[in-house]
């Protein structure tokens, strides 16, 4: 079967005048419809920019990225928002609500943006709130609900448009323990009950729980790799030697 | 679409007071200033531009209205029987010396006309009748001027080149662009206060009959008639203009000062409209990074753009004509003609929507890392 994403080679090199930092130096990863990928590493190890990478936000310098089949490192700047719309879904640490938009509002923005019609709009948008147990905060405005909530609407929000691919950012860090692990029920069951590709930035340990592969990155490699669900450490990752030594779904092969 | 625009300007009430503020701001000083601009061109025109006359006959190479330089007035028969003329009448204007009752002197603007015509006449009279000018030494004069002439009431006797006149009549918002004031009487009298020999005159305004084509009328007055020049009002007019607002450089300065209030009014703009743009910097990046093509998020802030201009523009128009109804009474006029304010509303409308396209490179070249950090 294809996979949802398939990285293979990436590189990605920040140039700012004559300074130049390599924020990814030849990753290789592929990630599955229906499995849950946690990528971890410390601050400033290249996650955020794989995701990003991953998410099409951010152009590789080198390597092959395909999304949903498509090799988007060969599309144009102004084609990557299609994909985007169509093949993924974004749910960020600090949940990146429209503050002046109400939650059914912040729905059916996305639902605009494929250009819906307002009224299927609205009843989608009323769909996806039931589906996340906030059917009654339609009205809300972001800013009378709580933090976990708050997650649930961006978690509505990401699925609007059905993407085989929901990226996350950190989708726990603005919550407490109970509530993030609430939040990542959810977002485990999208890739188990719902046949999506989930892929989670994290820092928190916590819920390396829910995760299905867990991808160490360090200084912009794949340092390591979990087996399937740990139970509880980060010490439990297997170091990587190369990417020869890497098992097949990490290297994609 | 959800009202994201909408919501985006409305709900920070503090903020959308400042951007319109701004607005406002720039709307009344790009009116006041082009307002000032107008005022002046249109005052320095006055007299032609309220003349009823079809073609002004001058001694030749005048250039504006108040340079006349008189000629014999048997010019004005030859111009009556020019085929296609319906009323050929003389008219003065020159420079006189106004006595104030305190016995300081003042340079006035004599202008004398037949008033059983209709052309050349005084216009916008408050006090006193037109026919009151064929009274002895009558004159009127402009209520702006009241103090600067030491003109204080209807049969006030004063002196002009040491000649008696009595004011019978005030009119209202003539003013000139000089600091001269137009003072108006009967033909023979400002012959007279200009101390012209009798049979001279300083123009002859030229009614053309009905039918009749203004240029051939005006070909067969420079064939016939020596040593003139024959204009249009409206050439006239504009030579007028254009002599004391360029050629003096007075109203080159005037003309600064509206470019500068136009520069000022969108600077004030862009920099309100920026900001607005910025503050939501993060949800644009956000849109865009959910799949958003620029086209959707250039829509937005055009959209804020467009909404922040209508508002702005209708509560600057407000302010404005307040200014241009207090600026009536003064000696420097504020003129808001209908096509300046139609052509105001446009203008903001450009200035807020291009001040959003320059905020638009900002959300274009955003930094990816921003969506995703918290």
């Amino acid at each position: 079967m294809q996979p949802a994403i398939a990285v293979r080679e990436v590189t990605k090199t920040y140039t700012e005048g004559s300074a130049s930092v390599t924020a990814l130096r030849g990753i290789d990863l592929d990630v599955h419809a229906g499995e849950v990928v946690m990528l971890m590493g410390p601050s400033g190890s290249g996650k955020t920019t794989l995701l990003s990478i991953m998410g099409c936000i951010l152009a590789s310098t080198g390597g092959s990225v395909r999304i949903a089949g498509i090799e988007v490192t060969q599309l144009r700047e102004k084609e990557l928002p299609r994909v985007r719309l169509e093949h993924i879904g974004f749910v960020f640490q600090g949940f990146n609500l429209f503050p002046t938009l109400t939650a059914g509002e912040n729905v059916e923005l996305m639902l605009d943006l494929k250009k819906e019609p307002q009224a299927a709009a609205k009843k989608r948008a009323q769909e996806l709130l039931e589906n996340v147990g906030l059917a009654e905060k339609y009205k809300s405005f972001p800013a009378d609900l709580s933090g976990g909530q708050k997650q649930r609407i961006a978690i509505a929000r990401a699925l609007a448009c059905d993407p085989e691919i929901v990226l996350a950012d950190e989708p726990t860090a603005a919550l407490d323990s109970h509530t993030g692990k609430n939040v990542m029920q959810m977002l485990a069951d999208l890739a188990h009950k719902r046949d999506r590709a989930v892929v989670i930035v994290t820092h928190d340990p916590r819920v390396l729980e829910f995760a299905d592969r867990t991808i160490r990155i360090e200084d912009g490699l794949v340092a390591g790799y979990s087996a399937k669900k740990p139970s509880s450490a980060i010490s439990e990752f297997y170091p990587a030697v190369g990417a020869a030594a890497e098992p097949a779904e990490v290297r994609g092969v | 679409m959800p009202p994201l625009a909408e919501r985006n300007l409305f709900h920070d009430k503090v903020r959308l007071a400042v951007t319109l503020t701004g607005i406002v701001f720039a709307v009344v000083l790009i009116v006041v200033e082009l307002g000032l601009f107008v005022g002046f061109m249109k005052t320095t025109s006055n007299l032609i531009d309220h003349s009823n006359a079809d073609l002004w006959v001058t001694s030749i190479n005048v250039p504006y209205v108040e340079q006349g330089v008189p000629f014999s007035e048997r010019k004005l028969y030859q111009v009556r029987a020019i085929p296609g003329v319906q009323d050929a009448e003389k008219y003065i204007s020159d420079w006189v010396e106004w006595k104030r009752p305190d016995g300081r002197q003042e340079t006035v603007q004599i202008v004398g006309m037949d008033i059983d015509k209709d052309m050349g006449l005084p216009w916008n009279l408050v006090q006193g009748k037109l026919g009151d000018l064929k009274r002895p030494d009558a004159i009127f004069v402009d209520e702006v001027y009241k103090e600067k002439l030491g003109a204080t009431h209807i049969g006030q006797i004063v002196e002009i080149n040491h000649r008696r006149a009595r004011i019978v009549g005030f009119t209202r918002g003539i003013r000139a662009f000089t600091t001269s004031p137009y003072v108006f009487t009967m033909f023979k009298r400002a012959q007279d206060y200009a101390r012209l020999p009798e049979n001279q005159t300083t123009y002859i305004l030229v009614k053309v009959a009905p039918g009749a084509e203004i240029n051939e009328v005006r070909r067969e007055i420079l064939a016939q008639v020596k040593d003139v020049q024959v204009v249009t009002s409206a050439e006239f007019s504009h030579m007028t203009q254009f002599y004391w607002m360029f050629t003096t450089g007075a109203g080159i300065a005037v003309l600064l000062a509206a470019v500068l209030g136009l520069v000022v009014g969108f600077v004030v703009v862009a920099q309100t409209i920026y900001a607005t743009t910025v503050d939501h910097l993060k949800e644009f990046g956000t849109l865009k990074a959910m799949g958003a093509p620029n086209s959707y998020v250039y829509r937005v802030i055009t959209r804020q753009a467009a909404i922040s201009a209508v508002i702005g523009y209708v509560l600057g128009m407000i302010v404005s004509a307040f200014v241009v109804h207090a600026s009536q009474g003064g000696g420097a006029p504020i003129e808001l003609p209908l096509p300046m304010a139609i052509g105001m509303f446009f203008l903001t409308l450009t200035m807020c929507i291009g001040a959003g396209m320059i905020s638009i490179s900002k959300v274009t070249r955003l930094d990816p890392a921003m969506v995703f950090k918290g």
